[in-house]
């Protein structure tokens, strides 16, 4: 491993689901806001919310991952995120989510009900995971 | 089924194995939190009750019989644990996880909180955390003082043990006697920074951190489960093989018998026909003296 890539892991309880060398990770933490780490990043433990997490590979290449919640822990130049549920990018069905978001927003407009609000974050996570919000204003919650 | 439960079991070994790397993370995390001071933290599901009344026992077996020992094993330690709380005079209650454990239970009249059940061969993240919130909700809610897991743990395809493990509340032995392989005793830990602070992450880490080791339960059980069936339906092959083995040559004796005995008349009856009168007297007066003595 070179000074300036870093080891990276995405774990569920189920499997591996990525495992791979880096140069940055940016993830969103409970109420921390957007975080980048980059090689020889000081130790950090984090609690994550449902967020469009981005692995820049040590290629270049961008790995975009919806994280559904979990915990980032950085330490000796690796980065681990572990999540109950994370899914990358190729696996989401984009026109499922889109469905998942205008259900749970429909729910949101007759009721407020914590089920569809982390049902319209985890759609906001796979469809900004998978090209952005395009046509798909935030919602103001 | 020997060989469907033989496949099976690389299968679920496979899960077994795959469900390391989470579980080993996360009790890292855990054990970092607590170094860094997260320990001093109010969560109730680090905290030992001094007054412990009613202890759960989350009892994993199978959905199905067929499996030799293997529900039998776990349902009597999870009975011996509770027939030993009763003489001290305190209160139990079983979340059973399978059908047979829960079948068992019910018939016996024993107390039973929950039940789970129809994905003992296979089981997902999604049901251990069912279980979790389940077990953890209760435990908040003072229903249980303590809970604990029965499960058959799968060392290898050749031998499995039934054990015994606390859940919650988790104590600095329990977070570190993990499920996982042994703690490495790798340093110090790290000067961490945290976001939020410790404590916070920590309360939303510990329930996490039983589902986690629920579903490592499940997944030794899983394994454990497969092995004991393909050891009983092996057994079971063999012995239906010795059976018809040993029918197949009293058959084959008794056919002997009846072709020899038609033979035997066969011959007879021709001699008679063909033969002297003398053999004819000789027969008849056999026959007449064995009716004559059986009268």
């Amino acid at each position: 491993m070179s000074a300036n890539t870093m080891q990276v892991e995405l774990v569920s309880p189920e499997k591996v689901i990525f495992s791979g060398e880096a140069t940055q990770v940016i993830t969103r933490t409970l109420g921390g806001g957007e975080i980048a780490f980059l090689p020889g990043h000081a130790p950090f433990l984090a609690a994550l919310v449902e967020n469009h997490t981005r692995i820049t590979l040590a290629d270049g290449n961008v790995l975009d991952v919806a994280v559904h919640g979990g915990f980032v822990q950085v330490s000796g130049n690796t980065v681990s995120i572990l999540s109950d549920i994370a899914e990358l990018a190729v696996d989401i069905d984009r026109a499922r989510a889109l469905r998942a978001k205008e259900a749970a927003e429909e729910m949101l407009r007759k009721e407020h009900d914590a089920e569809a609000v982390s049902a319209l974050s985890r759609a906001h996570a796979r469809l900004a995971a998978t090209g952005g919000l395009a046509g798909t204003p935030q919602a103001s919650h | 089924m020997e060989l469907i439960a033989a496949s099976r079991i690389v299968k679920a070994q496979q899960r077994v194995a795959a469900a390391v790397p989470y579980s080993e993370q996360i009790t890292e995390v855990v054990k970092d939190l607590a170094a860094a001071g997260g320990m001093s933290s109010q969560s109730p599901l680090l905290k030992s009750r001094e007054q412990v009344r009613t202890t759960a026992y989350v009892v994993i077996s199978a959905d199905r019989g067929l499996c030799g020992g293997y529900n039998a094993g776990v349902q009597r330690a999870a009975e011996g644990e509770v027939k030993a709380d009763v003489l001290d005079g305190k209160q139990y209650a079983l979340v059973t996880v399978g059908r047979k454990a829960e079948g068992y239970f019910r018939f016996r009249g024993y107390n039973i909180a929950a039940v789970y059940g129809g994905f003992s061969d296979s089981p997902t993240y999604a049901q251990a955390r069912a279980i979790g919130e389940d077990v953890v909700a209760r435990y908040l809610a003072g229903e249980f003082d303590r809970v604990e897991l029965v499960y058959t743990r799968f060392i290898s395809a050749g031998s499995q043990e039934v054990v015994l493990r606390p859940l919650v509340p988790l104590d600095r032995e329990v977070v570190q006697g993990g499920d996982g392989k042994a703690p490495d005793a790798a340093g110090t830990p790290a000067d961490y920074e945290f976001e939020p602070d410790p404590a916070t992450i920590l309360d939303t880490l510990l329930p996490r951190y039983v589902e986690a080791r629920i579903y490592a339960a499940l997944l030794n059980a899983a394994a454990s489960e497969h092995a004991f069936r393909q050891r009983a339906m092996k057994s079971a092959t063999d012995n239906a093989e010795e059976l018809i083995k040993n029918l197949s040559r009293i058959m084959n004796r008794a056919r002997q018998d009846s072709i020899t005995t038609e033979i035997m008349e066969i011959v007879g009856g021709a001699e008679a026909l063909s033969g002297g009168k003398k053999n004819v007297q000789i027969v008849d007066l056999g026959d007449i003296t064995a009716v004559g003595s059986s009268n």
